[in-house]
Formats: structure tokens, C-alpha cells, sequence
């Protein structure tokens, strides 16, 4: 374990998260991890380390960070104004950074969560299986809390020699500008008439100011459901929950874990790297996919990153 | 007796590409939810599944779709769901103290038309399942609640309710395990800690538990 960087300026909200503890949500506790599963694990692999190790997620504001050893990073997810020592410094490469050095996030260019992989992977507190930061039971990470001022951040040991220039092509990166998230009809989708569910897939809707990890409120026609009430069920990141406001909510990492609003349709695994770049006052807009569709979908996205492990 | 093939009718819809729901059931059903819980186990021993988690009637499958489909999985739900459950043992006994002085129990009293003393009597009468935890970290639906006391949920949910706190909407009964926003009828309050962070599995309750409420002065 190397203490490898310490924190100047938090940004807005950076947490440790990792692939999540999908076990505890029997308990009722949300699965966590990183939003960008795709940038998360696309850092972690361009540094070598395991797609499962723990990386900096930061979060439309990126942190200040002084190095204090020697260590290999990469920077992908969210496009940020990427700084070491104040001159441009790439993203989606593997970078070597000496101590003494200073990485800083500056302007955000457009996504909304960046992902920090350090060689030897991030360190943090260990909480049901995950180092993954779970605010509302004040767990894991950094003692259940986003960064503050001072901190440090722990690496382990590298498993592999350092390859500083291996990077992820832009053409293999999923298309973070294209708002468009493609959805697989859900249980309950009969509970929308044929105006409601039309109007799903051709408005375009908001992602309102009140969205964050648990999930994203969105703004757009009202879309009424009817039926009876359903009996509480288990919930995963990607439903659409269409509460009886009839404004959607879609579930992200740390979601609720049983509800009983209708789920419509549900986002298929490789659009929810995109869900997970949009900012609030973004536009979203979804498409109807085949269940087909969306595992070529999955598998352009594994060949992507297997590229970095060849 | 010779073991029977049940007709259970399930339905299975996909939750996207890499999950799967299966209900068997659109009422709040101990025997249902019986089997729910012992499809999720089953479905959980298998390597293409991540995590199975039985809902009240239901079970929601997560699941790798490099080792197998959805139509494949869901074939397999069926044969698993039409065996004959395994005998339930009984779930762990659960006794509640609960001082019943929430704010809501002379609204609810009045809107039931009953007395507070009755309330409290044919809450704490019953012994309640476990039918799912879930929502927020070890929360349980409980019940059924007998009919006497059921009541909508409230119009207007307050943005705060202390952990702890007694309530119920519907047929269910349940504890608020963190301070957190909430609609249901707030009858009384436990001192009994239902999240527990430093345990794992890290809620008091299980699916299957049983729990008994009694009142206590202070």
C-alpha cells in the first residue's frame, strides 16, 4: 500500500466506487459502484489493474490532486479540461505522473463522471464485499463520504510493469454526445396507453436538478399509467419506474432495491454508460431496442475493452 | 402423499437484457410468497445467475447473458417454479417492543373508527411475516395486517420519519429503519435496530421471518 495522492480541491462530489456489492441488495442495501461500468472498467485496464478495482469517480466538478509517489494513472468517463502542472494532459491514455506533480480537473467539457484508475487500483474502506462509497450508510470508500480537503488516497501494489501510452481509441469509446438511450419494454408497459407509450418514444425529456446516484428524475410529458397497485418487487439500475406523477424516474447504481411503481421499459446494459454521463438540464431521448439488439450492443462494448487486455 | 406438480402460473418479463421478472402472483399470499423465496434460493445456486431476489409475489432475476439467454433462464424459472417447494421452516420469531404514541394513531384510530387501546390491540395481535426486505436498508413488508386497520397510504408523505418509527398502509405493516421520507401511518416507535451496518448480512430481518409486536409503556 503507497500513499499516491492527495486531495487539494474535493470537486463537487468524487467518491471510491468500484463494481458494487450486488449481493447486499437482499438486505435491502443499493448495489452501488461505479455509474460508467465502461469508463470504470476502460481505466482500471489501461493501467493494468483488474476491471473490479476501485477508481475515483468524480462527479461534474473534478477534484485538485497533488502526487505523493510515483504511480501510473488514466483519466476516462466525462471530458474534463485534463491538467498536470497546469499544461493539457490526455484522457483515455495511461499517464505517468512523479511526486510532486499536480493533476487537476479543470472545466468540464461535456459528460457528467470521470473516472480516475491508478495503477495498484484505489484503496478504501472495505463495507459488505465493496470499497464502493455508500453515503447514506456513512460505508466504504472513504469512510462512507465523498473526498475532502486533505485526504489521501491509498493504491495497492501493481501487479503489472507499468505501460505508460496504452490508451483507448476514441472510435471505441461508447458515443457519449448521442442522448439516446435504448429501452427494452418492461413488465408493466401495457399499463401505458397508446398515447403515453408513443409519447416515450419520440419526446425528448430532462434530466431535472433533483437526479443523482440513486436515480434520475426526469421532465417531459406526463405519461399516466393505470392499473391497480403492484405488490413491492425487486428493482434493478436501468428501470424506468413510472411513479403516478407520470414524470419517469430511471434507477441508477445506487437505487432503490423493492418498489411498487409500474417499471415501463427498461435501459439495456450497454446504453447505461451514457445514463450515467447525463448532467441535470441535459436532453434524453429513448428508443424501443430488441433484447437482441441490445446484447451486439453489450458485445461491441466487451471487444472495446478486451482491446486493452490483448 | 405423492408429490405433486403444481400449476403455478408464472409470468416472466425481461428488465432489459441481463434481468428477468417472474411473477407468480398479484396478491399479498403467504403460500406465494413461499414459493417466491424459494425459486430466488434455487436460482441463486445457478453460475449464470448474479442475484435473485424474491419481491412479495415475485423474483427478480439478475443474470449473465455470456452464459445464457433469457429464453433459456426463463424455461429454467418454470421447471424450477412448477417443483413442489421444499417445506418452509419456520422463519426466525421476531418480538417487537413498541410504545404506541405515533403521531398519526388518533387520525388513524378516528378514520377506522376504533378506539386508540383498539388499534394497538389488533396491531400487536398478530404474527406477521416477513414478505420481502427491500426499499431502503433492512426494511420489511410486513404482514397481513388484518382488515380492521387498513387504511391508504397518507396524501401527503412527510419528507421525514425518525428511524424506528411503527407504521402501516395497505395490508403491511413495517419499521422505519433510517430516518427517511415516508407515506405510511405512523402508530409508534421501537427501539429495536432493524439496519444494522456491521453485520452481514446487515438487516435484522430476513425474507420468511416472522415478527410480533407487544406494547411497552416506555
Amino acid at each position: 500500500m503507497t500513499e499516491v495522492l492527495r486531495v487539494h480541491e474535493p470537486g463537487l462530489f468524487t467518491t471510491i466506487q468500484d463494481t458494487g456489492r450486488l449481493h447486499a441488495i437482499a438486505s435491502g442495501v443499493p448495489p452501488g459502484g461505479a455509474m460508467d461500468r465502461f469508463a470504470h472498467s476502460a481505466a482500471n485496464l489501461i493501467v493494468g489493474n483488474d476491471r473490479s478495482a476501485a477508481t475515483l469517480e468524480c462527479t461534474l466538478t473534478g477534484p485538485g490532486l497533488l502526487i505523493e509517489a510515483p504511480c501510473l494513472v488514466a483519466v476516462t468517463g466525462a471530458d474534463f479540461d485534463l491538467r498536470v502542472n497546469g499544461a493539457p494532459a490526455p484522457a483515455w491514455i495511461a499517464i505517468s505522473l512523479r511526486a510532486g506533480d499536480e493533476l487537476a480537473f479543470a472545466g468540464r467539457r461535456s459528460g457528467a463522471r470521470a473516472y480516475l484508475a491508478v495503477a495498484g487500483g484505489v484503496l478504501g474502506d472495505r463495507w459488505l464485499g465493496s470499497m464502493s462509497t455508500n453515503v447514506m450508510a456513512a460505508r466504504g470508500g472513504m469512510h462512507g463520504r465523498p473526498l475532502a480537503t486533505g485526504d489521501v488516497i491509498a493504491a495497492g501494489q501493481s501487479a503489472m510493469a507499468a505501460v505508460t501510452g496504452r490508451g483507448l481509441a476514441r472510435q471505441l469509446r461508447p458515443r457519449y454526445d448521442e442522448h439516446t438511450l435504448h429501452l427494452v419494454a418492461g413488465p408493466h408497459i401495457s399499463r401505458l396507453g397508446a398515447d403515453a407509450r408513443a409519447a416515450l418514444f419520440s419526446s425528448a425529456f430532462v434530466v431535472s436538478p433533483d437526479s443523482n446516484r440513486m436515480g434520475y428524475r426526469l421532465e417531459g410529458p406526463g405519461l399516466e399509467t393505470s392499473g391497480e397497485e403492484l405488490l413491492s418487487f425487486g428493482l434493478v439500475a436501468g428501470a424506468l419506474q413510472l411513479p403516478s406523477s407520470g414524470q419517469p424516474i430511471l434507477l441508477m447504481a445506487d437505487h432503490q432495491t423493492a418498489g411498487g411503481y409500474p417499471v415501463v421499459a427498461t435501459v439495456v446494459s450497454a446504453s447505461m454508460a451514457v445514463a450515467a454521463q447525463l448532467a441535470p438540464g441535459d436532453e434524453v431521448r429513448f428508443a424501443e431496442t430488441s433484447i437482441e439488439t441490445a446484447l451486439q450492443m453489450r458485445a461491441v462494448q466487451r471487444e472495446a475493452l478486451e482491446s486493452l487486455t490483448s | 402423499m405423492p408429490p405433486q406438480r403444481s400449476t403455478v402460473k408464472v409470468r416472466i418479463h425481461p428488465l432489459g437484457d441481463t434481468a428477468l421478472l417472474a411473477e407468480l402472483g398479484t396478491r399479498l399470499d403467504t403460500a406465494v410468497n413461499t414459493r417466491s423465496i424459494a425459486l430466488a434460493s434455487a436460482l441463486k445456486k445457478r453460475r449464470d445467475v448474479r442475484q435473485a431476489v424474491a419481491g412479495a409475489a415475485s423474483v427478480t432475476v439478475q443474470f449473465d447473458p455470456d452464459q445464457v439467454t433469457h429464453v433459456a433462464l426463463a424455461a429454467a424459472i418454470r421447471r424450477l417454479a412448477s417443483k413442489r417447494p421444499p417445506m418452509e421452516e419456520p422463519g426466525r420469531l421476531h418480538r417487537i417492543p413498541v410504545v404506541y404514541d405515533g403521531p398519526d394513531l388518533q387520525a388513524v384510530a378516528s378514520a377506522l373508527g376504533l378506539s386508540q387501546q383498539k388499534v394497538v390491540e389488533i396491531h400487536s395481535r398478530p404474527i406477521y411475516r416477513a414478505f420481502l426486505i427491500g426499499f431502503v436498508p433492512g426494511w420489511a413488508y410486513l404482514g397481513p395486517l388484518p382488515d380492521e386497520l387498513v387504511l391508504p397510504r397518507r396524501p401527503d408523505p412527510r419528507r421525514q420519519v425518525p428511524a424506528g418509527s411503527v407504521a402501516i398502509a395497505g395490508h403491511q405493516t413495517g419499521i422505519y429503519p433510517l430516518n427517511s421520507p415516508g407515506g405510511w401511518h405512523l402508530i409508534g416507535r421501537t427501539s429495536v435496530r432493524l439496519f444494522l451496518p456491521d453485520s452481514d448480512p446487515p438487516s435484522l430481518f430476513r425474507a420468511g421471518d416472522r415478527v410480533k409486536f407487544f406494547p411497552i409503556a416506555e
